[in-house]
């Protein structure tokens, strides 16, 4: 059974697959690409799920696929004509077919009543060619279909439990008797590889056989014909053997060959017997059969793991050959082990490099030149391992054509989700966290963003809204947007609301930005009626929540009665970074060097202060908000010749950071400081340096919120005193 | 000598569920994804019995007996297609290509062994 259980696993791993390869297809077909490719492609995903479905017994969804697959068949085969209902219909189906697997994933019941309407329309569309216009199923046909999808039995073993109990009480009847077989085969038995001298080998083995050939149907030899069969044999046979397994004999050869069986009277014989098959099966295997079985599977499972081995190999043969790679499938938790112990290693080089470093070139040269080795390789090591763990963020995406499917249903809408860059590569530990948080933010732009599609076509707009998912590398980072044509959010309304809330006292000052962000505050939602899609507003503060928690930023910008746009933006992976080492007093911090857009030496005369106390520093004309973060991270810089480090944000554009010096560039293994410790604003995780010291990871975006107000810059004399304040040109900045 | 048996199907379940049957009846089983990769596996391994899918990518099943049976070494080894089709004008064509029969999913191991038994000339007992 164990080994069941671990087909079901990769049978269920496959069905995901297949359910996305079916999901693409089908939407292919939806949006008018319903050329043979797709329709093809969809039919055979739909194929291979009832196909394993049927390995495991699960009738209820063979039957299901068996439909739908008719369906696609028809459609294949011009039978039918692909509507828009159709379509929709097909899609609907494979939402289905997602659901048996997950109920049979999950051993649930319930599968012989899921799907029922879903399985009658398609019924109506192989009955009648068309889909039921409208999508309410006809109720009547349904009541028939429940009793076709019994429940399923536990496995194939017990699905043919029947068959195979009627056989016995054959077997336990039957007695030695003759049985004359008349066998006449037809010229392609031999194309078919079927060998009628086997076929009598295999009945001598159930008993005595006489073979003998009926000469007078052979013609004289000048009205021969090549192409035909003459030869047909009578066989007697004496055996005790089930009609069953004789006539197995011929299960293949009687597609290719008339074949007919008589059984003889039967003789009074008081011991029944068993079938060959039988015996085997129910005797007592010896000591050496046992151990002769052991050995022989042992052999096997051997021979089985070279063979994935060669697989490997085959795969950089075939790579050249241009045919589909073979693929291994590797449980993630190796993986991650694998990932894990590169970081470990990644340490240790940093530790040796930098042990290595104080050691002079002219003694101990092959020593530093085997140590720059070693980084280079281990960095190589770590990108294909890291690799490993990369996936295309389709999988994540198309799961969202469901939602909105569901939703146009559960909302009465009509929108349509379009997908860019789904091929877009990001580390599997990023992929899982993708989920949540699009599914709210779809929720969102499909609840309170696109209009109804009256709403719509009143301000002129197509009826079918749209909603376009996108991913895109940036630097380093994953960038998803969520773009909807709804209508935009009302500014005017949840400012109205934000204060009514008491977020915010009536006349504050906020800029359209900031007033768009306040969806992401803790207990704010403006839908009139709270339904049970968007929910409580509980949605919007928890995805920003959660986004940055995982090193991410998510900001919104919309365009009354444009629509909105939602921008993430992640680390393509939660394992590794590039960091600056810098000082800051007598710490050391690492910052990404991703950010990092420049560092020079801080001059006097470039820092200005603005009226409300914050200052700025000149870079070549343009001004940018200083930070100081010996002040932001209570570290107080020593030195009065600090450096300043020009950092990008996301929603503060370009901010300086005060250090006191930069020590160098490094690969940073990164360590969750949540898991270890607690979350701390301003620090996205940690890591242990070259000498055995724990650095604090800065989370600039973070940093430069927190330091928004004027007192951030606070107390720092390094230059306070002597900058002249350049108000006016800080200003115009 | 262990009898090797080939089998195609672009399911991965399928290879590996039909492979542990046959393993376990004491079959060295030699897997493909589809019917290309069964021709060329089907070249190096030489198997004593072939059982193959119908719908599959690249090539499918009865483009594999065709091809198969075109070969030298191709045409006295026994082929069953494994499929969940139940069409009868498919397989009248995978008969006309030269499959030795005909079996449909869900298969039941026991059965699928006695058959395949008898086809490779393996007693037991």
């Amino acid at each position: 059974m164990d080994e069941l259980e671990e087909f079901r696993t990769i049978f269920f791993q496959e069905c995901n697959e297949l359910l996305g390869a079916l999901e693409e297809a089908l939407s292919e077909i939806e949006s008018g690409h319903a050329d043979s490719d797709n329709i093809n492609a969809a039919f055979r995903a739909i194929h291979s799920i009832k196909g394993g479905a049927g390995a495991f017994g699960f009738d209820g969804m063979v039957s299901f696929c068996h439909n739908l697959e008719s369906v696609l068949d028809k459609l294949r085969n011009d039978q039918i004509v692909l509507s828009h209902d159709l379509a929709r219909l097909l899609l609907r189906s494979k939402d289905i077919v997602a659901d048996l697997v997950d109920a049979a994933q999950s051993d649930r019941g319930g599968l012989e009543n899921m799907g029922t309407d879903v399985l009658a329309e398609l019924k109506h569309v192989l009955d009648h060619g068309e889909a039921p216009s409208g999508s309410v199923a006809p109720a009547a046909p349904a009541p028939a279909l429940v009793v076709e999808q019994a429940p399923a039995p536990k496995s194939d073993d017990a699905q043919n439990a029947v068959e195979e109990n009627d056989e016995e009480e054959e077997e336990e009847t039957a007695s030695e008797r003759e049985v004359i077989i008349h066998f006449k085969p037809e010229p392609d038995l031999i194309r078919a590889a079927i060998d009628p001298l086997k076929l009598f080998r295999d009945l001598q083995a159930l008993g005595c056989v006489n073979v003998s050939l009926e000469k007078e149907s052979i013609p004289s030899l000048d009205s021969y014909k090549t192409d035909k069969c003459y030869a047909e044999w009578k066989v007697s046979l004496f055996t005790a053997a089930s009609n069953e397994d004789i006539e197995d004999i011929f299960f293949f050869a009687k597609e290719y060959a008339s074949v007919t069986f008589e059984y003889c009277a039967i003789e009074e014989c008081s011991t029944p017997v068993q079938s060959a098959e039988g015996a085997q099966s129910k005797a007592p295997a010896s000591v050496e059969q046992k151990v002769e079985a052991a050995v022989s599977k042992a052999s096997a499972d051997i021979k089985a793991e070279s063979g994935k081995e060669a697989d490997v190999v085959a795969e950089g043969a075939a790579g050249k050959g241009g045919k589909a790679p073979i693929t291994l499938r590797v449980d993630l938790g190796r993986i991650d082990r694998l990932v894990n112990m590169v970081g470990e290693t990644v340490i240790t080089q940093s530790v040796l490099a930098q042990q290595a470093s104080a050691l002079s070139p002219e003694h101990h040269g092959g020593l530093l030149h085997a140590i720059e080795a070693l980084s280079r390789q281990t960095r190589e090591l770590q990108e294909s391992v890291m690799s490993i763990r990369a996936q295309p963020v389709k999988n994540v995406f198309q799961r969202m054509n469901r939602l909105v499917r569901e939703l146009n249903g559960a909302l009465g809408k009509d929108v349509k989700l379009v997908l860019h860059g789904e091929q877009t590569e990001v580390d599997t530990t990023v992929i899982e966290e993708l989920s949540d948080p699009l599914v709210h933010m779809i929720r969102n732009s499909m609840d309170h963003g696109i209009e109804g599609p009256a709403e719509r076509e009143a301000a002129g707009k197509p009826r079918e809204g749209s909603i376009k998912l996108s991913a895109d590398h940036r630097s380093s980072r994953i960038v998803i947007t969520i773009t909807d044509d709804g209508r935009g959010i009302n500014r005017e309304k949840v400012f109205e609301k934000a204060v009514e809330r008491g977020l915010f006292p009536a006349d504050a000052k906020l800029t359209p930005e900031e007033i768009e962000n306040i969806i992401f505050m803790p207990g704010f939602s403006t839908a009139d009626a709270i339904s049970n899609v968007s929910g409580r507003g509980v949605g919007m503060d928890v995805v920003r929540r959660n986004i940055q928690a995982l090193g991410g930023r998510v900001f919104i910008s919309s365009t009354p009665g444009k629509g909105t746009v939602f921008t993430m933006t992640l680390p393509l992976t939660l394992a590794v970074l590039d960091g600056m080492v810098i000082k800051v007093g007598k710490e050391n911090f690492i910052i990404p060097i991703t950010s990092i857009i420049e560092a020079s030496r801080t001059d006097s005369h470039q820092i200005s202060i603005m009226p409300n106390g914050t200052r700025v520093i000149n870079m070549r004309g343009e001004y940018v908000r200083l930070i100081n973060l010996g002040n932001a991270l209570g570290e107080p810089l020593c030195e009065k010749n600090c450096q300043v480090l020009i950092v990008e944000t996301e929603a503060y554009g370009q901010v300086g950071m005060l250090v006191d010096d930069l020590i160098g560039q490094q690969q940073i293994v990164i360590k969750s400081l949540e898991t270890n410790y607690k979350r701390v604003d301003g620090i996205s995780g940690a890591t242990i340096l070259g000498d055995g010291k724990v650095a604090l990871i800065l989370d600039v975006d973070t940093l430069a919120q927190m330091n928004l107000g004027s007192n951030s810059y606070g107390a720092f004399n390094g230059f306070s005193e002597t900058v002249p304040a350049e108000d006016d040109s800080a200003e115009a900045a | 000598m262990r009898k090797k048996i080939l089998a195609i199907d672009d399911m991965k379940t399928l290879r590996d569920l039909l492979g542990k049957v046959l393993k376990n009846a004491g079959y060295d089983v030699v897997e493909a994804v589809d019917g290309v990769d069964g021709l060329e596996k089907f070249d190096q391994s030489a198997p004593d019995l072939v059982i193959t899918d119908l719908n599959m990518p690249n090539m499918d099943g009865i483009g594999f007996v065709t091809g198969a049976r075109g070969k030298e070494n191709g045409k006295t080894v026994p082929i069953l297609v494994l499929t969940t089709e139940t069409n009868e004008a498919l397989k009248q064509r995978a008969k006309q290509a030269g499959a030795t029969g005909w079996l449909t999913k869900p298969f039941n191991p026991a059965r699928l062994t006695k058959l395949v038994d008898q086809l490779t000339g393996t007693r037991r007992g």
